[in-house]
């Protein structure tokens, strides 16, 4: 990752505002990024500190107040193709079932229904859900919504995956499971990452890189590079010396001048 | 020491038994009140007050029966159920359609709004002379008359159930590069079906009452015309028998939406 000549995204002096009642607020200054093509970054920092807004303008949802973010060199003008979003809160349609729910980005590139179905009982399978495909999202635990949410932006297939905290609202034993299971599904897959959170242990057990970040306004403060082999064992890794040191210097960093 | 023990086991049966008796209880007092109601009706009318001014129900079923026997029933209703439906599907369709186009159209939508919020306080009622004056005492009339009542509710629904789309769901689809009409299959009309089938439902009362006001005014058929007529006949039965079917088929009408509305909304 010497070479820094053409990164998958690249975000340049970005700086985002909002207005909200008649005020403007700055929720992104100044920030510099870049992802490499096959990288997974992590951005942690405290809630409100805008990062769910860097993902906003990276999926071209929100148009930034001045600065640039291109994908493979191209500037971000409207939703780029590359792009597919992991939410925060699973983005399912309730009135669909499970398979629809995986099916939809396959429907809306205009695939064949049968191939359509064909991929997403692939998927199903893939993520552990094989044979709820005719379930409603409602009938199912926060942990098997979120692996249909997982299913479903494989289907989509992109080519930099923008997860906005997308285990945050698992419990504890949950999220160390669909952790693992992301880690090895991503590990075959290889595509960019660009991962929010605010849970520090999952920032470096997923990632290359993990960027911190300040809240008000949204600054990137430090930016730490993770060695730790490949595959990884996600839980297990935790107990890794230099884990320990990393998370230590990057929890000084966080805590440090909030 | 024995009651103690008994209690629990006694409150122990399971929740589903414990719905079905309620509801067994909420019919079986549903009941009462009627037969209590139409008894009392029945029992007073012609005793305690003279049965010229309010009827009686014996009067009213005998009523019924005749019509039905002389084919005035179904004449007359059939007239104001037609008025009824067919104004109640241009007005929803109408009045949907304007909700969903107005809450995406942006800037224009503050525009128009307090406009349309400015019409819908004129009591529609009052429109009656005008429609008929348009168009004659024939169906045309009555048929704008529940349009009237009805757009209203279609449209302020159709909107409110747009500006409450989750927003997270329309983002998520443009992420995946959906088109319109593919927001609008599987976001949009899904999400505002419980909006469009409580101002249905709504829809339906005022629907009634669109049509047989604007009989009142002026017609020569239908519920409302056959109101006025026993009226001038100072025929208090033929009022109340007016009454009565009109109850009837918003009843029936409602009870349909409702099964509609169970198989829509299932995945809830």
């Amino acid at each position: 990752m010497e070479n820094n000549s053409h990164p998958k995204l690249e975000i340049r002096d970005l700086r985002v505002e909002y207005d909200s009642k008649g005020q403007r607020t700055v929720a992104l200054e100044n920030v510099q990024l870049k992802v490499e093509d096959g990288e997974f970054v992590s951005v942690v920092g405290p809630s409100g500190c805008g990062k769910s807004t860097l993902l906003k303008v990276v999926s071209g949802l929100l148009k930034p107040a001045g600065g640039h973010a291109f994908l493979d060199d191209q500037e971000i003008q409207g939703v780029p193709s590359q792009v597919g979003m992991v939410f925060q809160n699973d983005a399912l349609l309730p009135w669909k079932s499970v398979i629809d729910n995986v099916r939809l980005p396959l429907e809306i590139k205009g695939f064949a229904k049968d191939k359509q179905l064909e991929e997403a009982n692939r998927l199903l399978k893939m993520v552990g859900l094989d044979g709820f495909g005719s379930y409603h999202p409602k009938e199912l635990s926060g942990g098997m919504r979120k692996r249909v949410a997982l299913a479903r932006t494989f289907a989509y297939d992109p080519e930099i995956y923008l997860m906005d905290e997308p285990f945050g609202p698992l419990d504890a034993q949950t999220r160390v499971k669909i952790g693992e299971e992301f880690l090895q599904l991503w590990e075959n897959v290889g595509k960019s990452v660009l991962f929010i959170t605010h849970d520090i242990e999952e920032a470096i057990a997923l990632s290359d890189r993990v960027i911190v970040m300040t809240s008000r306004p949204g600054r990137i403060k430090a930016e730490f590079k993770v060695n730790l082999q490949r595959p990884r064992p996600f839980y297990e890794i935790r107990f890794d010396p230099e884990f320990k040191e990393l998370q230590k210097e990057i929890w000084a960093q966080m805590s440090d001048g909030e | 020491m024995a009651a103690k023990t008994s209690t629990p086991s006694a409150s122990s049966p399971s929740p589903k038994a414990g719905r079905g008796n309620r509801s067994a209880t909420v019919w079986i007092g549903r009941l009462v009140v009627f037969i209590v109601i139409i008894g009392l009706w029945e029992l007073l009318s012609g005793t305690a007050f003279n049965s010229f001014w309010l009827s009686k129900p014996s009067l009213i079923v005998k009523r019924i029966i005749d019509m039905t026997a002389n084919g005035d029933l179904w004449f007359h209703m059939s007239i104001t159920l037609q008025e009824s439906i067919v104004g109640l599907i241009i007005g929803m369709l109408g009045g949907t359609l304007l909700g969903i186009l107005l809450a995406f159209s942006g800037i224009f939508q503050k525009w128009v709004y307090p406009y349309i919020m400015a019409l819908y306080s004129l009591p529609r009622v009052s429109l009656a002379p005008l429609f008929i004056v348009w168009f004659g005492i024939g169906m045309t009339s009555k048929i704008l008359m529940v349009v009237a009542m009805v757009i209203f509710v279609a449209f302020y629904n159709a909107y409110e159930g747009v500006r409450n789309i989750d927003k997270d769901l329309m983002d998520m689809m443009s992420t995946f590069k959906a088109k319109w009409t593919h927001k609008l299959r599987w976001v949009v009309l899904p999400s505002i079906t419980v909006w469009i089938l409580t101002s249905l439902r709504l829809n339906i009362g005022m629907a009634l009452i669109g049509s047989v006001i604007a009989e009142l005014v002026g017609s020569n058929r239908g519920l409302g015309y056959y109101i006025t007529y026993s009226s001038n006949m100072l025929d208090t039965t033929g009022i109340f028998t007016g009454l009565v079917l009109i109850m009837i088929i918003a009843v029936v009408l409602e009870q349909i939406i409702v099964q509609v509305e169970r198989r829509l909304l299932k995945y809830r």
